[in-house]
């Protein structure tokens, strides 16, 4: 299954910038049973990268405790109007997508 | 152009050139292995974590679905450098491990998921030292409707 | 924890358990809104769009010039001015009656294919999920306004409105069964009584909208077909009458108020 859209929205707040990432993902936590039966193997997402300006500013691991298409929130500290985001997820299956864009 | 095409594939083919995956911290599988939180926290070298309101959870009481739980966390422990989120009764408690360099703040919102009500834990590293806070979440499973 | 203390020492015990209750509802709420804060609705708006714009059927056409009521391709409030009257159908239509004329009407395509599959799943949304995710979307801020001058519109209302209050099928049960009376719920769902105009705001102005639960986008013909089913009553046809009728009727009761977006719900 190609990885599905992903989305960011970072814009300037009181001394920081909120980051919005919206990820497509099953994050199938092996447990699940598909309707004929069998077990829905592993699949989630395990690191997520944040880059301002090509530099890492979050660096974090997840599991498959995570919510299906996941959302997070992070702060950027300061951060100006044209500053460049990368956000980047790796999954445990080797699959991985990229987001970038400016602060607004 | 060729010569410098062909000695980038030579370069990637020989491994030279990392991809996505191993510029990030490994993924720490004993950690997120661990069938307890005690376990989990051993693993992350915060057994000793100590409680501290300067470790703040913004959470709903009573989840709706446990599908979708929101959890957001701010630490104004001074130089946290890192947070921990671990759901108690989960299978595998430790959910997540956000490593923040200089340039981000330490603050995460994120959607986890809770299997029953639970105990939801949140653990702030900070020069060397473990900090800790926990919020009790119900979770119900709702009925039929929008 | 002080507030519980209170209670007892200086409310009897029946206004204890409405303190609580109130507890619940607020933290339920509390809930709703958070999640709505950080959902990945606009990702199904995002596919939406792509899909909007994709050449398909015989005619190898994207829906681009299809007409939502505002003009060929004019989107912006659209959503929020259905369902009405539309005059190259001769009939009165909601989104996804519109929608499937279009597919039909400009892509050439065969009403059985392009309704093979309306429902989707986790892993696949339907065509009618992403595009009803994508115009509900730009309809953001508009306020809900069906059509309600026109015979047919009035006609349309009537009905939606008499199918709302009849009792039918194995437990005799209408809409107003569950969503005619204040103060009940099913399980920890408040019911709103959607024959109201304050209760039905809120709820068309979230609607179609995002499953947590089951991490799929529905769409108001599958809310429809979802409570017959509930009902034990025989699920509508896709974009009947019944449910083009009924829809008009809540949206009607709900107008006026800001629409704010495809929703979040558990």
């Amino acid at each position: 299954m190609a990885a599905g859209p992903m989305k960011m929205r970072a814009t300037l707040g009181n001394g920081y910038t909120d980051l919005r990432v919206l990820m497509s993902h099953p994050m199938e936590t092996g447990q699940r049973k598909d309707p004929d039966g069998k077990l829905v193997p592993m699949h989630f997402i395990q690191s997520v990268v944040v880059k301002v300006n090509g530099r890492t500013v979050v660096d974090g691991q997840i599991s498959q405790g995570v919510s299906r298409n996941p959302v997070f929130s992070f702060r950027i500290k300061g951060g100006a109007k044209g500053d460049k985001i990368e956000v980047s997820w790796v999954d445990n299956q080797g699959e991985s997508n990229k987001t970038e864009g400016a602060v607004a | 152009m060729n010569r410098i095409r062909r000695a980038l594939v030579a370069a990637l083919a020989a491994g030279l050139l990392r991809p996505l995956a191993s510029l990030a911290a490994a993924w720490n599988k004993d950690a997120f292995g661990a069938k307890n939180a005690a376990d989990a926290l051993k693993s992350l070298g915060a057994a000793n974590a100590v409680p501290s309101h300067d470790l703040v959870i913004e959470a709903p009481q009573i989840a709706e679905n446990g599908a979708v739980v929101p959890i957001e966390i701010t630490s104004s422990v001074r130089g946290t450098r890192s947070i921990m989120v671990l759901v108690d009764k989960n299978p595998f408690p430790l959910v997540g491990k956000f490593d923040f360099a200089e340039g981000a703040l330490p603050f995460v919102k994120l959607n986890v998921k809770m299997g029953e009500t639970s105990d939801v834990r949140v653990v702030a590293e900070a020069g060397g030292r473990y900090y800790v806070a926990t919020r009790e979440i119900k979770v119900t499973i709702g009925g039929c409707g929008g | 924890m002080i507030r519980r203390l209170v209670c007892l020492f200086l409310l009897g015990g029946f206004s204890c358990t409405a303190v609580l209750a109130q507890d619940t509802k607020k933290e339920i709420q509390r809930y709703q809104q958070m999640i709505a804060e950080g959902s990945p609705v606009e990702l199904f708006e995002l596919e939406g769009e792509t899909l909007w714009k994709k050449p398909q059927g015989p005619s190898n056409l994207s829906l681009e010039r299809c007409d939502l009521g505002l003009g060929p391709g004019m989107l912006k409030g659209a959503y929020a001015r259905l369902p009405r009257y539309f005059k190259d159908a001769d009939q009165v239509m909601d989104l996804e009656s519109r929608l499937l004329h279009c597919m039909v009407t400009l892509q050439g395509r065969k009403r059985e294919e392009a309704t093979r599959r309306v429902f989707g799943n986790d892993d696949r949304p339907s065509e009618m999920e992403l595009l009803s995710a994508y115009i509900a979307g730009r309809s953001r801020g508009a306020k809900i306004s069906p059509g309600l001058s026109h015979p047919r519109e009035k006609q349309a209302y009537e009905l939606g409105r008499a199918l709302f209050f009849h009792r039918a099928g194995a437990w005799d049960f209408s809409c107003a069964s569950c969503h005619g009376e204040e103060g009940k719920r099913i399980r920890m769902q408040d019911l709103p009584v959607l024959y109201k105009p304050q209760h039905a705001r809120p709820v068309v102005a979230t609607w179609p909208a995002y499953r947590v639960s089951n991490s799929t986008f529905k769409t108001m013909q599958w809310r429809l077909n979802d409570c017959y089913r509930q009902m034990r009553m025989p699920e509508p046809a896709f974009a009947s009458e019944t449910t083009v009728a009924l829809t008009l009727f809540l949206t009607a009761t709900g107008r006026g108020e800001p629409y704010r977006g495809p929703g979040t719900k558990r």
